[in-house]
């Protein structure tokens, strides 16, 4: 019988109990809880007594969805995480009901993540997705349905590395792994993981857009301007904390310190990645801030010049 | 397929199964939160909360290799850990030498390490035993008794209900893809990466559709049936006075453990 056939692959940002402190597990709820309760608000407001069968057949569909995957390469496969894809087609609030309904139903049904931390799996699977993703794609919706195809695969790529980042710092404050090896493995894992996201949210969009393009001219006005500000200054933070986080100072220290080892301690620990600086400006933290900034124009860059690239064949 | 297919609920009718589903509910997530309370290497706490845990599977019939094998479902996640001996400070109880560079592993590190498995293993059996002993109607019911928003259950209900419908439609298309596939024996499946994304995306898309026009049937299917927007249920749960002791019982056994655990143990 299959039970859960899906989701190995994704497990990674599934956290379960036990892995944060329930310090942090409680404010994410918090945070979760504030998220969620707008949500219901707003799509309560849109679709009235309609919501509760539209989101939650929509939910069974992320379910569903997340079941078809295609061979990519040596065994592994691509496969969705959804969130993107139903920001952008059910537009931000539905989507945040709909990611929030499936990550319950994980938590609750199968033990794919814990009880505890589910605020902080809401947090990362659906909330951070849904500002990353649909609030970078209303900048761009009024442009020509390639450049929002191609910008849409950059911004699902994005909202993976986003979700991965805020685990990965979820752990490191928790004292469950250390940023200078949790931020890089995290981002790395799912550096793969989003390509394959971005690649079949943006097949699936394309294949709607084909299809049933007026569905998108409806979600496209779901939310506020509010939303580019959220989606931009998320997007910043992730491109600003990624070089930065993995030389954050340990959480790992603070529990050393709390179990009274930290008199018993040796000298610092191997140190299994060298950190990101520019030689120029030594080892200080405006040296990593200034790699991220360098590392963030170099991929913004290329994107352009991507999208230019095709444009002008297109007139051509 | 089968409506609960994806419900792990054991049918019994022993003490546990007929518990109400909020006294279940209350005391794993007290359990849990007080798993995640307790400080690192207090073993003889771990082990008493373990002790909770057998006992409660015994009186409910589940036997514990269906437990530990279920719980397997965390593993990989441990890797999420697996730096902790090597990066805590602490005083060295082992070196390996990888090349030149030599991974030196500390006490501190490797209880902490421990003791997060153990405290998310005991976790997730209980989780696991909460859903074996419960049908994912009653938790859902016990959720809303709870105060938990009704949107949200409704949503989640719906979600359970549509489950199965949406996962054979998905299998179909798999199944359909699969018969308009054809493989030679000798080599590998053929097309780009980018083509079988967009064979797999053009599925998803078309479920997507699918999934959106069936709402639309339902939601009218609903109106016909006098829905004005609220989910009405038959089954009352009615708390028992037996009910509030075994919930009391819990909750004290959480509480003594909890505070042996920060103080003697």
């Amino acid at each position: 019988m299959f039970m859960n056939p899906i989701f190995a692959d994704v497990l990674w940002l599934h956290v379960p109990d036990g892995f944060l402190s329930p310090g942090i597990a409680i404010f994410c709820w918090a945070l979760a809880l504030l998220a969620v309760g707008l949500a219901v608000r707003n799509a309560r407001e849109t679709f009235d007594e309609r919501l509760v069968p539209l989101a939650g057949v929509m939910a069974a569909f992320i379910f569903a969805g997340q079941m078809i995957n295609f061979p990519v390469a040596g065994g592994t496969s691509g496969h969705l995480v959804g969130a993107s894809l139903a920001a952008i087609v059910l537009g931000p609030w539905l989507g945040i009901l709909v990611m929030t309904a499936v990550i319950s139903l994980q938590g609750l049904l199968f033990q794919d993540g814990g009880l505890l931390v589910m605020g902080a799996n809401i947090l990362a699977m659906g909330v951070i997705p849904a500002l990353v993703t649909y609030g970078l794609y209303r900048l761009v919706v009024a442009r020509a349905w390639r450049t929002r195809l191609i910008a849409v695969a950059a911004f699902a790529w994005l909202s993976v590395m986003a979700a991965a980042l805020f685990v990965a710092l979820g752990l490191g404050f928790s004292g469950t792994s250390s940023f200078r090896l949790a931020v890089p493995a995290m981002l790395g894992i799912h550096a793969l993981i989003g390509v394959g996201e971005a690649l079949i949210t943006v097949a699936a969009l394309s294949f709607i857009m084909r299809t049933r393009p007026t569905l998108l001219a409806e979600s496209a006005e779901a939310g506020g301007k509010g939303w580019i500000v959220g989606g931009v200054i998320v997007t910043l933070l992730v491109l600003l904390l990624s070089p930065l986080a993995s030389s954050f100072p340990d959480g790992l220290e603070w529990v050393a310190e709390e179990n009274g080892f930290i008199h018993t301690a040796l000298d610092a620990p191997y140190q299994l990645l060298p950190d990101y600086t520019i030689p120029f400006f030594g080892e200080t933290a405006l040296s990593t801030i200034i790699a991220g900034i360098v590392g963030a124009l170099i991929v913004a860059g290329l994107t352009i010049g991507v999208v230019r690239l095709l444009r002008t064949r297109r007139h051509a | 397929m089968h409506i609960n297919v994806f419900d792990h609920y054991h049918e019994q009718t022993t003490a546990v199964h007929r518990l109400d589903p909020r006294v279940k509910v209350v005391v794993v997530v007290l359990f849990i939160l007080s798993n995640a309370l307790l400080p690192d290497g207090v073993w003889l706490a771990y082990a008493l909360m373990g002790l909770l845990i057998w006992l409660a599977a015994r009186a409910a019939n589940l036997s514990m290799g269906f437990l530990v094998k279920r719980s397997l479902i965390v593993l990989p996640f441990l890797l999420a850990a697996i730096t902790i001996p090597f990066t805590l400070p602490g005083t060295t109880i082992l070196t390996f030498h990888v090349g030149q560079h030599a991974l030196s592993m500390s006490d501190a590190g490797l209880i902490r390490f421990i003791s997060i498995m153990v405290r998310s293993w005991l976790s997730v059996l209980a989780a696991i035993g909460l859903t074996a002993t419960t049908p994912f109607p009653d938790l859902l019911h016990a959720l809303r008794h709870l105060h938990v928003p009704r949107v949200l259950i409704a949503i989640i209900s719906f979600m359970y209900r549509y489950l199965f419908v949406l996962a054979d439609e998905a299998l179909r298309l798999l199944r359909a893809r699969e018969s308009r596939s054809a493989r030679s024996l000798a080599g590998k499946g053929g097309g780009s990466i980018w083509w079988r994304a967009q064979v797999a995306g053009s599925m998803i898309g078309q479920l997507l559709l699918r999934s959106l026009e069936r709402s639309d049937r339902v939601y009218n299917a609903m109106l016909a049936r006098g829905y004005r927007g609220e989910l009405l249920t038959m089954t009352t749960h009615e708390m028992t006075s037996r009910d509030w002791w075994v919930g009391a019982t819990a909750v004290t056994l959480l509480l003594l453990i909890q505070v042996g655990g920060h103080t003697f143990l």
